[in-house]
């Protein structure tokens, strides 16, 4: 017990003298996540709304099927990652394995269906009401479709965020994709497996603490994005 | 002049018909009232006249062209010519002044705050602007739903239902809005289930029973008719008297 809060009395101090090695997994972390969340952001958003604002044959499957695949495991989608970023396969050749931009493909591809998902979840709790009174006032198909998006707006920012918090809280991609590479592709997770396995507890320590610190600042912007 | 002539139209939703063959003329600059019990189809054919449903057969003429089976492009460039307040409005989720502005703004006229207060003030509710259209009442709301109606000045303004669910004096203002807009020319179709309200505002009243149009007539003749007021269904009272 002595030990664990001798610890975390250490990793603490790791994180107020701003250790450079803290600092660096730390923005390393956060760049390769909140970029991975720009991306599926930018992508997710416009296709979850394409299948909302779309009646087409197969649609309902396809939305189960994107639900399905919230809870896929990390490890899963780092081994089809993997598959098409090695040598051998298809994106081979463009040698993004074991880097950070090969991480965020990774993690992108990890919170596609929760993001889409989450989108067309958040499309349909907008009133159709809305929709006719857009359309009864002379709205544009396309001005209809912001109009929906922007009262669906609380909505689609919890989904960014939660689909921040997926990204930023798995170690499966950023294992099996980054490979862990000390000052290059290791990140709060697979820093804090592989300084736990050595039994540097101070520095897994601080960096969970990290973690949990920006999961808290993420469940509170959440909370008050949903409570307005 | 006849503005919207509606001819043989049905509706039919799965296998319950709402509408059965209705033939109605509209006049310009007249307001036109369609009363009958809750279910007659009043609000199914408000909407079809909007364009936001499709009929199932017959035709609705705008001007002499037939506007059920346009294209999208088309159908934008008639629904701009009308006006919709729907019985529960709902509102945007965001300010009065938004609200009111949204069709004029969906239309590329943006420097129009001058309009948004004339219309404001028209509806009793200036000083509004910066409010939260959520946080308003029922009244409150149909009433800016109104403003935000007439603020693009439409050619025909389709009300279904505007005093339900308010209280007596929301619904006098209301009222004496809708007979300003009369008295400018300005052609109203509005589905009622209020006596005082027809014989008070209406030039012409249809009755609507079972997705019929059973009776059309000035509202002195038709109003006076003592079976106008028992539903041939449950036997009950349509029209309220106040």
């Amino acid at each position: 017990m002595d030990e664990i809060s001798a610890g975390f009395i250490r990793a603490i101090q790791l994180i107020i003298t701003l250790n450079p090695e803290v600092v660096e997994i730390t923005v390393r972390s956060l760049s390769i996540s909140l970029t991975s969340v720009l991306i599926a952001s930018l992508v997710d958003i416009p296709i979850g709304g394409l299948i909302e604002f779309h009646d087409f044959r197969g649609k309902r499957a396809l939305i189960n099927l994107i639900q399905t695949f919230y809870s896929i495991p990390t490890v899963t989608v780092g081994l089809l990652v993997y598959l098409l970023l090695s040598r051998s396969g298809p994106l081979g050749g463009m040698g993004l394995l074991f880097s950070p931009a090969g991480m965020v493909i990774g993690q992108t591809v990890l919170i596609t269906p929760i993001m889409i998902g989450l989108t067309i979840s958040a499309l349909r709790g907008v009133s159709v009401q809305i929709e006719e009174t857009a359309l009864s006032m002379g709205a544009t198909n396309l001005q209809v479709i912001f109009t929906i998006m922007k009262e669906a707006r609380v909505a689609v920012v919890a989904t960014v965020l939660l689909g921040f918090g997926r990204a930023l809280s798995e170690v499966g991609v950023a294992m099996m994709i980054g490979g862990n590479i000390r000052g290059y592709t290791r990140v709060l997770t697979t820093a804090i497996s592989l300084e736990t396995s050595m039994g540097d507890l101070d520095l897994a320590m601080a960096l969970g603490i990290i973690l949990i610190s920006i999961s808290l600042v993420v469940n509170l912007a959440l909370n008050r994005v949903q409570g307005r | 002049m006849v503005l919207i002539e509606i001819r043989g139209l049905f509706k039919s939703f799965g296998l319950s018909e709402i509408l059965r063959g209705i033939n109605l003329d509209v006049e310009e600059g007249r307001v036109l009232a369609l009363i009958g019990p809750t279910g007659s189809g009043k609000t199914t054919l408000l909407r079809l006249i909007d364009l936001l449903d499709k009929p199932t057969e017959g035709n609705i003429f705008f001007n002499g062209y037939d506007i059920c089976y346009l294209s999208s492009k088309e159908k934008l460039k008639i629904r701009r010519k009308m006006g919709m307040v729907f019985q529960k409005p709902v509102m945007f989720s965001a300010s009065v002044y938004e609200n009111v502005s949204y069709g004029l703004k969906v239309r590329g006229k943006g420097n129009s705050r001058l309009e948004i207060q004339r219309a404001l003030e028209e509806v009793g509710l200036s000083g509004y602007e910066s409010r939260d259209a959520a946080t308003l009442s029922g009244g409150e709301m149909q009433r800016i739903a109104l403003a935000r109606a007439m603020v693009i000045n439409p050619e025909v303004l389709l009300l279904d239902e505007p005093t339900a669910n308010l209280d007596l004096r929301s619904a006098y203002a209301v009222d004496e809005l809708i007979k300003r807009l009369a008295n400018c020319g300005r052609t109203v179709i509005m589905a009622s289930h209020n006596m005082t309200e027809c014989r008070k505002l209406a030039n012409k009243v249809a009755v609507l029973v079972d997705g019929r149009i059973t009776r059309t007539g000035k509202p002195e003749e038709i109003l006076t008719e003592p079976e106008l007021y028992v539903n041939s269904i449950s036997g009950q009272p349509f029209l309220e008297s106040i």
